[in-house]
């Protein structure tokens, strides 16, 4: 019987990654499932979710020589979750300011406090680099509905007077 | 009047290319309200085209006067539609009925001009924006074989970089 697994890996970034571990995995017999690969700062990282009729360590084995040989860290978990649990963000936040300790926590504990679950969040930082700027972008679902997000919006705004922070509704389209 | 059954994707034949409508008989007007009622049966109920129900032929109807705030033009049966104008464009979140448990960012025109004809072959007119218009590129697309997931952009980064073309 096939189990699921969350495969994370992590290292320094280099052409072919993802080509090599998911051949490793494909003639090892596994079949993917959700999948999202970040670049950071230089560092390569992915999580991927795999079904296969092994354990922990027969996926271990398969992996191995091709992760040690691009000198990458592997974790793998048994996981219970399906691939199919999707759940679409409602509400798009943004927030930018000049770079400086605590945004990300002071912004997203007022509205973690509203309602807010987040989905997504991408943060990073530009500008010139004696003057660094922080940006933000956060989608997530409105748990107590948006107006709940826009009063702590104006509360957030009235502390934080560096930032700037807009609430989008993030209307679907079901057609 | 019936609930017709709505292909899903991986559904090759959501991909055809459909016909027009040259006869407008009462074969035509009984198809159009088995779809109607598809559709108001229908998780959004905005909107659905021919296609979807495996029928190949330029239809679609579009009514979103039950989203509040909004300018729209009330129900609309869309026989031979043809976008003829589009201005702006705006990334927003799709679903569809065909494509279940998933939604994508696309983008689309944000105010259109449509030259169509209406059920009983009359010639209309419409400029229409915002989530109708959206909704009216969303059910021509199912007419040419085209899905959102065929114009999907990333759901990470809906913000368009700049490219910079180098000589």
């Amino acid at each position: 019987m096939s189990q699921w697994f969350m495969l994370t890996l992590i290292g320094k970034d280099q052409p072919g990654i993802v080509a090599k571990v998911t051949a490793a995995l494909y003639q090892g017999g596994c079949n993917l499932g959700e999948a999202s690969m970040l670049r950071l700062g230089g560092n390569f990282t992915i999580m991927l979710m795999l079904s296969c009729e092994g354990t922990v360590m027969t996926l271990e084995t398969l992996l191995t020589p091709v992760v040690d040989k691009m000198q990458l860290r592997l974790h793998i978990d048994e996981i219970e979750a399906q691939p199919r649990a999707h759940c679409s963000p409602d509400v798009a936040i943004s927030v930018y300011g000049a770079d400086r300790a605590g945004i990300v926590a002071q912004v997203t504990e007022v509205f973690a406090n509203a309602g807010l679950n987040i989905l997504n969040l991408d943060t990073d930082v530009g500008g010139e680099p004696d003057k660094p700027f922080y940006i933000m972008q956060i989608e997530g679902t409105a748990q107590q509905g948006i107006e709940k997000l826009q009063l702590a919006l104006q509360e957030l705004l009235a502390v934080q007077k560096d930032l700037k922070v807009h609430v989008m509704a993030i209307d679907t389209v079901v057609m | 009047m019936a609930i017709l059954e709505i292909l899903t994707y991986p559904d090759e034949r959501l991909k055809n290319l459909s016909e027009d409508v040259i006869e407008f008989n009462d074969e035509l007007q009984a198809f159009i309200a088995n779809l109607e009622e598809t559709m108001r049966a229908g998780p959004g109920g905005v909107g659905i085209a021919a296609p979807q129900v495996g029928r190949f032929q330029r239809i679609a109807i579009v009514d979103v006067s039950a989203k509040k705030k909004i300018k729209h033009h009330g129900r609309l049966v869309l026989i031979n539609p043809e976008i003829t104008e589009w201005n702006g464009f705006e990334v927003a979140r799709e679903g569809c009925m065909s494509v279940p448990d998933y939604t994508g960012n696309v983008i689309r025109a944000t105010q259109i001009h449509l030259v169509t004809q209406n059920e009983h072959g009359e010639k209309c007119e419409y400029d229409m924006e915002g989530y109708e218009a959206r909704a009216v590129q969303h059910e021509l697309d199912h007419l040419d074989g085209l899905l959102f997931i065929d114009r999907l952009v990333s759901r990470r980064h809906d913000l368009f970089q700049r490219k910079v073309y180098q000589k």
